[in-house]
């Protein structure tokens, strides 16, 4: 484990604005299939139950709100990776020291040349970061697309983590979380953005956006109550038209 | 957790390996050579003094390098890259399961250095060697237990009941070992018998109250919802509609373990009765009548499955914080 980072390189996701199209997770798997850290084989890739390691898997929950109109249901799409923690448990378990947190920019990586496979990782972390490849025998994890973010012969524009240039609402941004002059960071302080279970103590880097309040004129709308309908009242053809679409 | 069979068999015969070699080097370093003056024969002038050391002793210890031996073996197993085993002895400034690599290899030294004099009957540095078999056992024994308490996401094992657990178990286990062992007609441990017994009824009856506790702590564990895992419990009660895949994933299999909880308590209750209760009892008759071999050799084997059935218990059980995420 190096000294506290200065340069804390991490994501901030917009759970307000992210729709759940998983074109993070699609544009992740096919980058690092082809980078420095792949591939990341699948198991039966073309067949019945595909199986395989990815980096970042998009959840998709149900918030229940009380509000002074009543109840009211909202979606939130939440993709989920690596948050680069400052203080992260699954390098002080790796017996091997193929789990590294890098002192320049705190990126956590693992060496593929020295991972035994032994998984403890994987159950250190809790936020599920951590997959071990049957195909490979070792651990993988997001690298926070260290090698497109220093790539030389890529365009500037294009020095970003794959998930953040494929993000089509702008849900993902990349930046340095430890300088706070930093435009992510200047965000996270206008949107209250925050670290995932905290209470664990790993200080995790990345931060998540809350959805923002609904506006006014939504706030509160009932959900339409279930309409009735005495299907024996009806002219035959309309009870019999409402048996057909009924099944 | 999903019980992985190569960790259970690990963990299990290591540790009763452990405890063989902890109660043989305990007695190597504290009790024998057990020495003799047998009367005089009449008309004889000094009376001889016999000192030795039970041929049984070098057979739990030759039982406690198999057994330790094909736990680690079944450890190694569990990696997928298993020919880099060797590299996990390098980081024992930091993590746990490097220190119980370090620490199990360390302990083979007196070990088969012990076994080596044994079999030679040279009879030197027993004590010393004993002791440090009998400390070395702890250590490596203590480290196992620290693998599962130092991770904080899996709350059954960041606790105090997880290295205390591991040491009675392990040291429970060896001590049915070493009760069958002392039945064979040549192992020469016949004295003390009654204290001993003793002594393992009331160890495992402390291991059933031990395990008890245990399970009524982690029953009152909270268990891992999404609002937590994902921070929108600030927002409303969260429920997960859709999972990233329609596949099971690594995650969902390695931590969405549920069966074991389901039949919680009729595993917990066969637990109890063949890990503690069945041996307990027949150790208890052996005090009240003679028997033979057999009885101590069903006790070991009721006690050797009960303990499988507990260990695979102690993974299958615990809910890990990523199963949050997947509301399970």
């Amino acid at each position: 484990m190096p000294p506290p980072t200065a340069k804390k390189l991490g994501l901030v996701i917009d759970l307000d604005t992210c729709v759940g199209c998983h074109a993070c997770a699609v544009a992740c798997k096919e980058w690092n299939d082809g980078g420095d850290f792949g591939p990341l084989p699948d198991a039966d890739p073309y067949g019945a139950h595909p199986d395989g390691v990815w980096f970042n898997r998009v959840h998709s929950y149900a918030v229940e709100q009380d509000t002074p109109g009543g109840k009211r249901e909202l979606t939130v799409h939440f993709p989920r990776s690596c948050l680069h923690c400052e203080t992260p448990a699954c390098v002080t378990v790796c017996p091997t020291g193929a789990s590294y947190k890098r002192a320049e920019d705190g990126i956590v990586l693992v060496d593929e040349d020295k991972c035994i496979g032994c998984q403890l990782c994987a159950w250190a972390c809790p936020y599920g970061a951590r997959e071990f490849s049957e195909e490979r025998g070792t651990m993988q994890k997001c690298t926070l697309c260290v090698d497109r973010i220093y790539n030389e012969t890529l365009d500037p524009a294009d020095r970003q983590p794959a998930c953040v240039a494929a993000c089509p609402t702008r849900a993902r941004h990349f930046g340095d979380l430890g300088n706070p002059e930093s435009p992510i960071s200047k965000l996270v302080a206008e949107r209250d953005g925050y670290a995932l279970m905290p209470e664990f103590g790993y200080q995790p880097v990345n931060r998540y956006l809350p959805p923002r309040p609904r506006r006014d004129g939504c706030e509160g709308a009932p959900m339409p109550p279930d309409e009735k309908l005495d299907r024996d009242q009806l002219p035959g053809v309309l009870r019999w038209l409402d048996r057909a679409l009924s099944r | 957790m999903r019980p992985t069979f190569s960790i259970i068999l690990f963990t299990v015969l290591s540790g009763i390996g452990y405890g063989l070699w902890f109660l043989a080097g305990l007695g190597l370093a504290a009790y024998w050579p057990v020495c003799r003056t047998p009367s005089p024969p009449s008309g004889a002038g000094i009376p001889l003094r016999f000192c030795g050391y039970p041929p049984g002793v070098l057979f739990a210890l030759i039982t406690g390098f198999v057994l330790v031996s094909a736990g680690l073996l079944s450890s190694v197993g569990h990696l997928g890259q298993p020919q880099r085993a060797w590299r996990a002895l390098s980081q024992w400034r930091s993590s746990w399961l490097s220190r119980e690599g370090v620490a199990s290899i360390a302990t083979y030294a007196p070990a088969t250095a012990l076994i080596a004099i044994l079999s030679l009957s040279i009879w030197q540095w027993m004590h010393p060697l004993g002791a440090a078999l009998a400390v070395g056992s702890v250590a490596t024994v203590f480290c196992t237990g620290q693998i599962y308490a130092s991770l904080k996401p899996i709350r059954a094992w960041h606790n105090a009941y997880t290295v205390a657990g591991y040491l009675l178990l392990g040291l429970y286990g060896g001590a049915l070992v070493f009760w069958a062992m002392a039945t064979l007609p040549w192992a020469g441990f016949a004295r003390e018998h009654t204290a001993c017994l003793a002594a393992l009824i009331a160890l495992a009856a402390l291991c059933a109250v031990f395990k008890i506790l245990y399970w009524r702590y982690i029953d009152r564990l909270p268990p891992a919802d999404a609002g937590r895992a994902t921070g929108l419990d600030a927002q409303g009660s969260v429920r997960s509609f859709e999972q990233p895949h329609t596949e099971e994933n690594y995650l969902t299999r390695e931590m969405g373990f549920v069966l074991a909880r389901k039949h919680a308590s009729k595993l917990r209750a066969i637990t109890l009765l063949c890990a503690f209760v069945l041996p307990a009892l027949l150790a208890a008759m052996v005090l009240l009548i003679p028997a033979t071999w057999a009885v101590a050799w069903l006790a070991l084997a009721f006690g050797l499955s009960g303990i499988f059935i507990e260990r695979w218990l102690f993974f299958a059980e615990a809910r890990h914080a990523v199963s949050g995420y997947y509301g399970r």
